[in-house]
């Protein structure tokens, strides 16, 4: 038959294609991931995927420390991360960890050094130091404090309370001198950039305080203040870590998945030899290995090869494009059946991410014009402070009371007021995101969850968001027989739509020898019968796949023949999520006006629409239409999530009030989203709503104790009745009701519409955040 | 009164040392995985 010569001539033609195709790894450059320590041992660290109790931990170190040349593998069960230490003279050899990892059975991928996560990890260092300082100081300044406290009603020589004074001087000066510094440094940047920050009072008043309570153990006076101003670094630094920890915490698991999903190309060297590379080291110019079944990783031009793309992470298209030699490819597009050469472009001129990437920093600069809670009470608060502090000391030199008594009360005024408005809302943000974190949730940014709060109209995407990110099979006529051997010899294919059969049929084992033939199938022969999976013309089924096409025009068709019998055709097609009418049910008995804007054909949105119970959707719309779409309805009044995954969703990600991508989405859609949701369910979108809304109530909880509060604390400091006594209690009473508060946020966050068949298994108590 | 010169250096001396401690188990990376040291307890090794 001709068509067998066809494919083994294609085979041959392309024998090192082929080989390409079928070897798993290739000559990996991992220099870039290890790091050498001054004393020669090297190390590098791994994102580990499928570590899930204390046994894996376990499992991995033991099986990994005999290895020749490593001296030490530790597990972190925090952020799932593995690091490696060589000995001094051994060579670093990450290619056999990773097959170590792998007969363990674990995915495993190297990281660069370096990283945003590693940066924010030293930052959490640094302010947990400076918050032990300031714990160290005010425990034992209060010791002294109170002693003098007692001592003045009491029986306390001068002598002795002077003594007392000097010992908290020389505690405090040092460690506020060294825990205040992320205090100190905010508000002098604050200041260069013309701005004045919630720093600034703080600053101002510590430094103040300081001075004033030098001065007053000079003249031997009964108060000192000392402990006050420690005390406020203490509470402050709680809300500053918190902070700190949820955002480290997101930002190393963003960046496991970003390296398990694998950032990475094969480069093909002049020589013609294949080179496995990090995505970073990819200069414009330089000549990929796209091979079948593998997403492109950069933009480029075709040099060489045919193939056709399942861009819809790109524009939304679900039907595949072909490209052959000169054609445009775009990361993130899919690569179908056959290997391409690609050679990087730079990304200049009108390519489609650029235009992308501009629309987006448009509308990213729009929107950081909105304000979130936490700038709002900062704009009140510190001209109010400022304000009520300046007409204490006037209001006091009027009242002829002297400029050290005025300045005294004055600075009470800015000292007892930030405390519990600076843990009002970290403490929610902190306890909100971890909870939603255990539902598989990821928070990108502190202000997401206000955001979400005040959404009322959802839009979604329809590929990849609505529906499932792989194909799935789905109907057409077949013999389970026939299922079960396609999907064995599906499993040799590294052909996207190959997975569909698999996932069908179960676990299976692949059939020994079979082979690739990009662009035509897969073939093996079992018992003396040869099978083929793959297009139509490749097992001579055009009649079968018309038919297959016929019934449902969005389908794919992938085609079986054994032998000479009859062919199968099976329907491959993208499905709903299996919690998608739910979720928009749920929505809409909400009260939530529900679109579907999508660059898809406008049949299958239409389908997907009806199938939801969706009426109003729209088809075939650039990134430009859909900016125009969003902005049309927030001009209206409405607070918009978007719901995207595609490249061509980045830029309305970014326009609308709040943004919602799945993990599977694209780099720019990540980085452009407030949040990402893993797995399969869309439940997650009703979650992020509800516990926005919980959060949000609980921060307007905390600002408003805090208001009450600060109403009820200025006027005492500024009419001077404030003791130090009465300023300790309520400094520290305050910032304790406003965390107590907040820990109400870690309280259930799904609302009742959800079944529980697809709630996410309930999450194992975690102590702490960080 | 001569007792408070013996006792204030003292007490303030343990909370030093508490606070070295701290910043010495900080710095050594004990702090790094709170969630696997709970399991780590349970290896018998």
């Amino acid at each position: 038959m001709c068509c067998t010569d066809m494919a083994l001539a294609y085979v041959e033609a392309h024998a090192s294609w082929g080989a390409a195709n079928t070897k798993p790894s290739l000559g990996r450059d991992h220099s870039a991931f290890v790091a050498v320590a001054p004393d020669g041992s090297a190390r590098a660290e791994f994102a580990v995927e499928g570590v899930r109790c204390a046994a894996c931990m376990k499992a991995i170190e033991r099986g990994l420390a005999p290895m020749p040349g490593v001296a030490s593998a530790r597990l972190n069960f925090s952020d799932r991360r593995l690091a490696v230490t060589w000995t001094r003279e051994a060579e670093p050899d990450v290619p056999a960890i990773l097959a170590a990892l792998e007969m363990l059975g674990y995915t495993a991928q190297p990281f660069a050094p370096g990283g945003l996560a590693d940066a924010e990890a030293a930052e959490t260092k640094r302010l947990i130091q400076a918050l032990a300082v300031a714990g160290f100081a005010s425990m034992n300044v209060m010791l002294l404090a109170i002693s003098v406290w007692a001592g003045n009603i009491s029986d306390m020589s001068p002598e002795n309370r002077d003594l007392f004074h000097w010992i908290q001087a020389v505690i405090v000066l040092p460690a506020a001198a060294y825990a205040g510094r992320p205090f100190y440094e905010g508000a002098v940047r604050g200041l260069r950039a013309g701005r004045v920050t919630m720093d600034f009072p703080i600053t101002l008043g510590v430094v103040l305080t300081l001075v004033m309570s030098v001065v007053e153990s000079l003249s031997g006076a009964t108060h000192a203040y000392f402990d006050g101003a420690v005390m406020l670094l203490f509470f402050l630094l709680i809300g500053r870590v918190l902070d700190q920890a949820m955002r480290q915490r997101t930002r190393a698991f963003a960046e496991n998945l970003a390296a398990l999903r694998c950032e990475r190309a094969t480069l093909a060297g002049p020589d013609g030899g294949l080179r496995d590379v990090p995505l970073a080291e990819l200069a414009p110019g330089a000549r990929i290995l796209v091979r079948p079944g593998e997403r492109v990783p950069a933009d480029g031009l075709v040099e060489n090869g045919t193939s056709d793309l399942d861009q819809s992470l790109v524009t939304g298209e679900t039907a595949a494009v072909a490209v052959r030699g000169g054609d445009r490819v775009f990361a993130g597009a899919l690569n179908g059946s056959g290997a391409l050469t690609v050679r990087v472009t730079a990304a200049a001129g009108a390519s489609l991410l650029d235009e992308v990437e501009g629309l987006m920093r448009r509308a990213l600069e729009a929107r950081s014009r909105a304000l979130v809670l936490a700038d709002r009470a900062t704009r009140l608060y510190v001209p109010f402070v400022h304000a009520g502090a300046a007409l204490t000391f006037v209001g006091w030199l009027a009242a002829g009371a002297g400029w050290h008594a005025a300045l005294l009360d004055a600075v009470a005024v800015l000292i007892v007021s930030p405390c519990a408005l600076g843990l009002a809302i970290p403490a929610v943000q902190v306890v909100a995101a971890g909870a939603l974190f255990r539902e598989g949730v990821l928070l990108n940014d502190g202000t997401a969850l206000e955001r979400f709060a005040q959404v009322d109209t959802v839009v979604f995407d329809k590929t990849g968001t609505l529906t499932l990110p792989e194909p799935t099979l789905s109907g057409g006529r077949y013999a389970p027989a026939a299922l079960e051997s396609a999907a064995r010899l599906a499993l040799s294919s590294r052909h996207p739509m190959s997975a569909a059969l698999v996932a069908a049929a179960g676990p299976a084992e692949p059939f020994p020898g079979a082979q690739e033939a990009a662009g035509l199938g897969v073939r093996a022969v079992v018992g003396g019968v040869e099978l083929r999976l793959g297009s139509a013309r490749f097992c001579g089924a055009e009649a079968e796949a018309a038919a297959a096409v016929a019934a449902d025009p969005e389908a794919s068709v992938i085609c079986f023949r054994a032998g000479d019998g009859a062919p199968a055709a099976f329907p491959v097609r993208q499905g709903l999520r299996p919690d998608a009418a739910e979720v928009v049910a749920g929505l809409a008995a909400l009260g939530h006006r529900v679109l579907i804007l999508s660059g898809d054909r406008a049949a299958s949105v239409e389908a997907v629409a009806r199938r939801l119970g969706i009426a109003e959707w729209e088809a075939g719309l650039t990134p430009q239409d859909k900016i125009a779409r969003i902005e049309a309805l927030e001009r209206a009044g409405r607070r918009v999530l978007m719901v995207g995954d595609g490249l061509n969703d980045a830029p309305a990600l970014a326009a609308a009030h709040a943004s919602l991508s799945p993990v599977t989405a694209a780099h720019v859609s990540q980085a452009a989203a407030h949040a990402l949701f893993l797995g399969r369910s869309l439940a997650p979108v009703l979650s992020v709503l509800a516990a926005g809304r919980r959060a949000r109530r609980l921060m307007l909880q905390n600002l408003w104790f805090s208001a009450v509060y600060n109403v009820l604390a200025v006027p005492l400091a500024a009419t001077g009745c404030l003791t130090p006594l009465i300023a300790a209690l309520a400094m520290s009473g305050s910032s304790l009701a406003v965390t107590a508060n907040a820990l109400r946020a870690r309280l259930a966050t799904m609302p009742a519409p959800v079944p529980a068949a697809h709630r996410p298994t309930a999450p194992a108590p975690v102590a702490g955040t960080s | 009164m001569n007792v408070l010169l013996l006792v204030i250096p003292i007490a303030l001396g343990l909370g030093l040392l508490g606070l070295l401690a701290f910043l010495w188990a900080l710095r050594s990376g004990q702090y790094d995985d709170l969630e696997g040291a709970e399991y780590r307890v349970l290896h018998d090794d």
